[in-house]
């Protein structure tokens, strides 16, 4: 007993209240980091969306106009609605896709093959080309896309069956397939690691007892990856929305320089990222962990049981009762 | 006669045998997918591994050829001759002997910066319960959603009144205060290895008298080399292929320094104007795919370099965050 004393109360030194200060210490930079150079310009630039902002020689001069810049982008500006439609279903298409793929090149390199050192470390590459200017370099020099005569059927046939708004993104979705391919770096190396961590004898047990491989990728790997499959869904979603080639990133960034100034940019950034934000938060609602059923019906038939032995205590007594009487 | 029927029987019984071991080559058994599985997964990685690796060679291809060779469409794979000009006018266009160190210092030393303070950051998180951590989790995701044209201009004021625009220091200073490029996500690999560490081993070190920042440095860091490796590759890619921000805070930088600092990828992206002034007054001064795609080669070459060898430990730290306790 003492000793179980002991040790809780080494608990609570080494992981509770006790403990706090130790984490602000370690905390410190990053705290200072967030007062100093978050907090301060996320309120300057939601001060400034209501704002019309120039930037003049000596500095930057502001003057409150209100919800105006709002108004503008959603009953005014011909771009804005544009673009953020045509982001909303390439995040749609190709988010689901990314993730996909990059779990079945995790399974893939997973496996006891020989030399899955090499192959690691080609589908570890686009880690390295794709962030930043390079695999522009690589696009624009036809690289990275499926050659224009296969598009041209391929447009065709999608054409024939689909409807009108939906051929224009699927057949860019060809058009850029192989691109997808090179989005999918740091999936596949979060999905790797997370597969190195399932539990060998689980899978052993299932065998033993006649799974197939099939089942038990649903059974057994699936959920144990679900945690990640969340994680790489939203890298991929927060990819999408604040790379460089999306038309909203370009539309605010060339607002802020050329058309109608940082006030205006800095609005329209707001609205794309509660646009964002309620994208994330579909996908928590699809994907977070639902309550395990086997751990449910135990719970359910547990509480079933105690109310049964509750009933048979007050039947006794009821019963003793009457036959004092 | 019974000697007959003996023969037929094993005759029987050998070629039963031979064909489920056919089989089980083919298809595979309880402990070994079969040939023709592991067939298909070797042609699926090697496809895969081909469109990851073909814009890397036409890449390098491309800018050892000649004019001719460029123009000539039956040299595809192999150029007629090796023109290593191109190289040379790449490296005069981009200035290369000046922008290599100023390269490196824009990128190492905020990557080391914001390696080591992810690594804090991390720590607090995995290790200590404390008054507002929800907050805090709120406020790191918050960080990589907003797209970071949101602040821009707030933060450029800031970097602007401490007098640190157009030095290293706009880029050192958020790194060190944990709020470099992506922090999060290197912060979230921390914060996987460390939650991989297991409490019983920090529970034997304070009973044996070791402190919150021994437990730190002696029982946690070594468990946590891989991440290290595995932060500084990434932020060192980021910090490299970043261009905007790079433009916005050091490059562009128009309030009386004479000196700006630049970036080899800055340099790529300007490469068709800078070769223009460089060729001026010459009769044929348009710019060739090939001296591009030199100049390429030549942004890209460094970071491979660095894959390369720290890839070994990056493919093994993998396997390594599998690792159970």
């Amino acid at each position: 007993m003492n000793n179980k004393v002991k040790r809780k109360n080494l608990k609570t030194r080494l992981f509770g209240r006790e403990a706090n200060w130790y984490a602000y210490i370690f905390l410190l930079p990053w705290i200072v980091g967030i007062a100093l150079l978050v907090i301060r310009p996320l309120v300057l630039a939601i001060y400034y969306s209501f704002c019309e902002v120039g930037i003049t020689g000596r500095g930057i001069s502001s003057e409150w106009i209100g919800w105006k810049n709002f108004q503008d982008i959603w009953v005014r500006d011909i771009n804005f609605i544009d673009q953020e439609l045509s982001f909303l279903i390439k995040v749609i298409l190709q988010v689901p896709i990314i993730v996909i793929f990059a779990l079945l090149a995790a399974l893939m390199l997973n496996t006891n093959l020989k030399g899955k050192g090499i192959f690691r470390t080609i589908f570890f590459l686009p880690v390295i080309v794709v962030s930043g200017p390079i695999i522009n370099e690589l696009q624009g020099q036809g690289a990275t896309a499926v050659s224009t005569s296969d598009q041209m059927i391929v447009n065709q046939v999608i054409s024939s069956f689909l409807p009108e708004w939906l051929v224009e993104p699927i057949s860019g979705l060809f058009a850029q397939l192989i691109l997808i391919l090179w989005y999918s770096g740091i999936q596949i190396i979060m999905f790797l690691a997370i597969l190195q961590k399932i539990d060998l004898n689980m899978i052993e047990a299932a065998k033993i007892d006649g799974a197939t491989g099939w089942e038990i990728f649903w059974k057994i790997t699936l959920p144990a990856i679900r945690s990640i499959i969340l994680l790489n869904a939203v890298y991929t979603l927060v990819y999408l929305a604040n790379s460089s080639s999306n038309g909203v990133i370009d539309l605010i960034s060339r607002a802020m320089i050329k058309t109608r100034g940082y006030g205006y940019a800095s609005s329209m950034a707001w609205m794309h990222s509660i646009v964002v934000l309620v994208l994330l938060g579909l996908i928590f609602l699809l994907l977070k962990n639902k309550p395990d059923q086997f751990l449910k019906n135990q719970k359910r038939k547990a509480k079933e049981q105690r109310r049964r032995e509750r009933e048979k205590r007050r039947w006794l007594a009821d019963a003793e009762k009457r036959a004092d009487a | 006669m019974q000697k007959n029927v003996l023969m037929r029987n094993s005759d029987e019984s050998v070629l039963k045998y031979r064909k489920s071991k056919i089989k089980r080559f083919l298809f595979g058994s309880y402990e070994n997918s079969g040939f023709l599985v592991k067939l298909a997964l070797y042609f699926v990685l090697i496809v895969i591994s081909y469109i990851y690796l073909f814009p890397l060679i036409t890449m390098l291809v491309t800018s050892f050829m000649s004019v001719d060779d460029l123009v000539n469409d039956s040299v595809h794979w192999i150029p007629t001759k090796l023109v290593l000009d191109n190289f040379k006018q790449a490296f005069e266009v981009m200035d290369f002997g000046n922008t290599i160190s100023d390269t490196l210092q824009l990128s190492v030393l905020p990557s080391l910066c914001q390696v080591v303070i992810c690594c804090f950051t991390g720590y607090a998180f995995s290790r200590y319960r404390f008054k507002g951590k929800a907050i805090c989790w709120g406020l790191l995701i918050l960080t990589f959603v907003l797209p970071s044209q949101a602040t821009m201009i707030p933060t450029y004021l800031i970097f602007n009144e401490m007098d640190i625009i157009g030095t290293v220091w706009a880029f050192v200073l958020p790194a060190v205060l944990g709020q470099g490029f992506k922090s999060t996500i290197i912060t979230l690999v921390f914060y996987l290895f460390f939650s991989q560490i297991s409490t019983s081993q920090i529970e034997a070190a304070s009973l044996d008298g070791c402190g919150h920042f021994k437990v730190f440095f002696y029982i946690a860091l070594p468990c946590v080399g891989a991440a290290f490796i595995i932060g500084f590759l990434f932020s060192l890619v980021w910090y490299w292929n970043e261009t905007y921000l790079t433009n916005m805070y050091i490059s562009n930088s128009n309030i009386g320094h004479d000196h700006s600092m630049t970036t080899l990828l800055v340099k790529l992206t300007q490469f068709e104007a800078a070769y223009k002034l460089l060729n001026e007054g010459e009769g044929d001064n348009t710019l060739n795919e090939a001296i591009r795609m030199a100049g390429t080669v030549i942004c890209i070459t460094p970071l491979l370099t660095v894959y390369f060898i720290l890839q070994k430990y990056f493919v093994q730290s993998v396997d390594m965050v599998g690792l159970k306790d």
